[in-house]
């Protein structure tokens, strides 16, 4: 098993922390992982995107020309790597920050409202974990325990009473994914 | 107790092995894409635990000064920056090395020349391995490809510095640097005590001491002759570090008709690259340099044998090339492709490269 993803959107949306999320429960699992940031003016009110890369085995390039998986939460991103879906491959959007949605037909398309149903909810810090919740039900990347696991071990003890409602997101999430 | 796999950046990584290693002294000054090796030793706090010393020094020149004073006194220290900031210890590299400190210096490049960018980039090889400082003098130079390298070349650049009698340098880039990826730390040492520190270094500074004479730590010498002579044995110490500490990894290179040479970051995105023109059926290997100096000539120019043309992928405008064109003199055509000011290729760029350079 090996997944390439990338996590695009605005800088403040939780991409880098999703994506360290995602890393530290491959971690979990004992897989090899790599989280590569676009660092630099990107997370200043720009754009964001790190690369996320979870294997059984070595993983050579941190820096990929294609992607398995895009999670895409807004348009510059989209613009920027729709076309770098591999064939075959997955692109989750959100629907808040898409005015244009993605065209591609040789890729699977899937749509999640997080950032609605998040504010719906007033749940609007879990955003992230709601889309990793869409990412989990497409591509068990990682088990939600070991997602658990990785929040208990990386939240500092007072954040710990946050963990059921990051749960109850990635519930959310699986729910409300649909493909377009 | 099974080893504690943790998750952090290459900086990260330096901080802790820094820490772990029993090192006596940092001194830094921030910038980016390296400001996590301080920021990292502010919040771990060594001063109360191993009784490492902490400074974040007014300039890079003040650090590589400290740097200085603490290697005179046969301390471990070390100091970290990017490229702007490791041009500013220049002139305080060639005293370390004209006065046979043993020290760590890294560099986690960004895009030059100048100011620059902030993003990877290779462009201080020239810097790093042809002098950077005046004067005939050479640099232990590592290479880190993994945040579990940026861990272990601290102790063994700390090592090969003692060993020798001469600073050395972790030259990795913002990549590097900025990633996450598993990493096994090293066991926590005790720093040395100063008994211990008298009798690993002789030479040093460490107060005066009956019935011997005085040691004198610098690199100024006014009479020529005896300049030349203490040049002559830095001569012979490289020299010996050349025949000894020459490291380098092979990849898929017992078939290979194509030789991809590259180093750090671009050693990782050349060997997805690879996997990628194999899947092609070109038979392509990888040779990564893990000591930019020494650098493996000898292996190069045996691969050189075997293989019809050599590729290099720098981040840079064509740097270590020279080194490889050197190192198989000529007999092969050797190419280069690179990205530079901070834009790093993706690995179909390098396939792509290799075609229309080598293969055509």
């Amino acid at each position: 098993m090996k997944q390439e993803i990338i996590i695009a959107g605005f800088g403040g949306q939780g991409v880098l922390s999703m994506g360290k999320i995602l890393a530290y429960s491959g971690l979990m699992e004992n897989k090899e992982v790599t989280w590569m940031p676009a660092y630099g003016p990107e997370q200043r009110g720009g754009t964001a995107n790190v690369t996320v890369i979870v294997s059984d085995e070595r993983i050579s390039s941190p820096i990929l020309s294609q992607y398995d998986t895009a999670i895409i939460l807004n348009q510059p991103s989209l613009e920027k790597f729709e076309n770098k879906v591999k064939p075959g491959g997955i692109l989750i959007y959100d629907g808040y920050g898409i005015i244009e949605p993605p065209t591609r037909k040789d890729i699977k398309v899937y749509r999640i409202d997080a950032m609605d149903e998040a504010t719906e909810r007033g749940m609007a810090k879990t955003f992230n974990m709601i889309v990793l919740g869409g990412l989990l039900k497409l591509r068990p990347v990682v088990e939600i325990e070991s997602v658990l696991k990785a929040l208990r071990k990386t939240l500092p003890e007072r954040h710990h009473k946050l963990i059921p409602m990051n749960e109850e997101a990635i519930r959310i999430g699986m729910e409300i994914i649909k493909e377009v | 107790m099974a080893e504690e796999v943790l998750l952090m950046k290459g900086n990260e990584a330096i901080a802790h092995a820094a820490i772990r290693f029993g090192v006596d002294g940092y001194f830094g000054y921030p910038i980016t894409p390296q400001s996590e090796v301080l920021e990292t030793l502010a919040e771990q706090k060594p001063w109360e635990t191993t009784g490492m010393v902490v400074v974040q020094a007014e300039s890079e020149v003040a650090a590589i000064n400290m740097v200085y004073g603490g290697a005179g006194t046969g301390k471990m220290v070390m100091t970290s920056s990017s490229s702007p900031g490791v041009s500013l210890k220049q002139e305080g590299i060639s005293y370390l090395a004209g006065a046979e400190l043993p020290c760590l210096i890294v560099n986690v490049m960004r895009g030059g020349p100048g100011l620059g960018t902030i993003q990877p980039s290779q462009a201080d090889y020239f810097q790093t391995v042809k002098g950077g400082g005046h004067g005939d003098y050479k640099l232990i130079a590592l290479a880190p490809a993994s945040v579990q390298e940026m861990a272990d070349f601290v102790g063994l650049a700390f090592d090969l510095a003692f060993k020798y009698r001469n600073p050395a340098i972790i030259l990795a880039d913002g990549v590097i640097g900025q990633m996450m990826e598993k990493v096994v730390l090293p066991e926590q040492r005790k720093r040395l005590t100063d008994e211990e520190v008298i009798a690993r270094c002789p030479w040093a500074a460490h107060g005066k001491q009956e019935g011997r004479k005085i040691n004198v730590i610098t690199s100024l010498e006014l009479d020529p002759s005896i300049m030349e002579k203490r040049n002559i044995h830095l001569q012979q110490k490289y020299a010996e570090i050349e025949a000894n500490e020459v490291r380098y990894e092979e990849i898929d290179c017992e078939d290979a008709e194509y030789l991809i040479v590259a180093f750090g970051s671009c050693a990782r995105i050349a060997q997805k690259a690879m996997e990628l023109a194999r899947a092609e059926g070109i038979k392509v290997g990888l040779l990564r340099p893990i000591t930019l100096w020494p650098f493996p000539s000898k292996a190069i120019a045996e691969r050189a044998k075997q293989v019809k043309g050599i590729l290099t992928v720098e981040l840079n405008a064509g740097q270590m090339v020279e080194d490889v064109q050197l190192a198989v003199e000529c007999s092969i055509p050797v190419e280069h492709f690179g990205r530079l000011g901070g834009i790093v290729p993706d690995p179909d760029e390098v396939v792509a490269a290799l075609k229309e350079k080598l293969i055509k």
